[in-house]
């Protein structure tokens, strides 16, 4: 009986177990995760075949590939976080739980950011693979700049699934909203991506990091504050 | 609940649009007077030439549409949220309406002068581009409206899409600098003395004038349809 008693409720524990509960559907189901990453790697197989590979070389092909698919690829998982919940009107439930809509929001984009993290830890080593690039320390700067830019596209993804879950055209509606909040996110991920594989230090990447770790900040903290109002009252 | 605001929704639409609104034609006019002060009364540029009178509309259009309808379309959202009054939400929807028209103008004629003075339509240049995005999020501000048909949730979501895309606008600023600009930098507002003739500075300004009577004239068309057409859903409903 003494884990029935009742326990405060924090905010992180909170957002642990919500998204503790996505990824462990995930898991068992793996289906978004599975056509994500099938996703991934197939658009990099073909987009091999967009370029002639001896006008344009490899390694500046690489880093606009790399940002498409994930931006493509993570749109395929955001819309999962809030369709889950549409059945069964699930979303009901988990708002009537004596859980602060804030938590609700931080543990559906902490889910969301394990997905799109797995997705770019196969999308990685599959890239440096099939298109030659080379391996060495750079490739820590490139993490870097994918976690950093992971955060902010995760929130702001997060934040319109839930806006898009409002209305009948949820997949086909996320992509128009949130494509454009991606722009800040994507060029300069992309450039200091460019930079690290032409062999720059993460020194000549201040100026993107500083830009990427900035938004990340900004829309983590709006997002948080601006969903409850994406909900019923 | 609905039988309560009855009377005064019955009014609301009852009060029908009137055929000519005065003062969207003395806009109008307005808008028409500067144009053709820009077109015969006012000295061409001597290094560009004639297309550079596109600038007493381009200029104009750009202050409106990215300034002036975007900020009235995040604060209005912004206030909607706080006090939920579905004017505010009106007063949104048409600034964003109005305003995308102007950002329209405001690519088109940049196109132009571009195709002309830098010899391709499109350069990728950090303003037009700026522009350029901020004209896809006010667009999926106006769809994601339509894609709403509950009032109260159209106007909630989409407040909330108007505060954030207040956020975005710097941002997209920053990263589209990142690449080098080829856009002449602003004229008239800049310290020091503008680098304008007094016939061409007195023309820009004259435009801007004309443009924000117009923006504003046509806003309010736009807000009083909205409020003909939510006071007839409103009598439908009841």
């Amino acid at each position: 009986m003494s884990e029935l008693a009742f326990r405060p409720p924090s905010f992180v524990a909170d957002a642990v177990r919500i998204a503790r509960k996505d990824l462990l559907i995930e898991f068992r189901t793996r289906s978004g995760f599975l056509s994500a990453t099938v996703f991934a790697l197939l658009s990099i197989a073909i987009f091999r075949f967009s370029w002639d590979p001896t006008v344009v070389s490899s390694i500046d092909l690489a880093p606009g590939v790399l940002w498409v698919i994930f931006t493509f690829s993570g749109l395929l998982g955001l819309n999962r976080a809030f369709g889950v919940e549409q059945a069964d009107r699930a979303l009901d439930g988990l708002l009537a739980s004596p859980v602060s809509r804030e938590a609700v929001f931080a543990g559906k984009a902490l889910g969301n950011l394990l997905f799109v993290l797995a997705v770019q830890l196969l999308a990685l080593p599959t890239l440096a693979l099939f298109f030659g690039l080379p391996v060495g320390p750079e490739w820590l700067g490139v993490v870097a700049v994918a976690v950093l830019a992971a955060i902010g596209f995760v929130a702001v993804g997060t934040l319109f699934a839930a806006v898009a879950s409002n209305t009948r055209l949820a997949e086909m509606l996320l992509p128009m909203l949130a494509l454009p909040f991606f722009v800040p996110v994507l060029i300069p991920a992309a450039q200091a991506t460019s930079k690290l594989l032409a062999g720059s230090g993460l020194g000549e990447v201040m100026a993107e990091l500083k830009i990427l770790g900035a938004f990340d900040i900004v829309f983590v903290a709006a997002c948080t504050l601006a969903f409850p109002f994406t909900l019923e009252e | 609940m609905t039988s309560v605001s009855m009377p005064e929704s019955r009014t609301a639409a009852r009060r029908t649009m009137p055929a000519v609104d005065w003062v969207l034609a003395l806009a109008l006019l307005a808008v028409g007077g500067a144009v053709v002060r820009a077109l015969l009364y006012t000295p061409a540029d001597a290094m560009l030439g004639a297309v550079q009178r596109i600038l007493y509309i381009h200029v104009p259009s750009a202050i409106q549409g990215m300034y002036v309808a975007c900020t009235i379309m995040a604060v209005c959202g912004g206030l909607y949220l706080w006090i939920k009054d579905e004017r505010l939400d009106r007063i949104a929807e048409s600034a964003a309406e109005v305003g995308f028209v102007f950002l329209t103008v405001v690519l088109a004629t940049g196109s132009i002068w571009g195709k002309s003075s830098w010899g391709t339509a499109w350069a990728w240049e950090p303003r037009l581009t700026s522009a350029l995005f901020l004209w896809f999020v006010v667009l999926s501000y106006l769809i994601l409206r339509d894609a709403l048909e509950n009032r109260e949730a159209r106007a909630r979501l989409s407040a909330v899409l108007g505060v954030l895309a207040l956020l975005l606008v710097p941002f997209i600023h920053m990263t589209v600098y990142l690449f080098r600009g080829l856009h002449p930098e602003p004229l008239a507002l800049k310290p020091g003395k503008p680098d304008m003739s007094p016939e061409m500075l007195s023309t820009f300004l004259i435009a801007n004038v004309a443009f924000m009577f117009f923006f504003f004239a046509l806003v309010r068309v736009r807000y009083q349809w909205a409020t003909v057409r939510d006071a007839r859903a409103a009598l439908e409903q009841a």
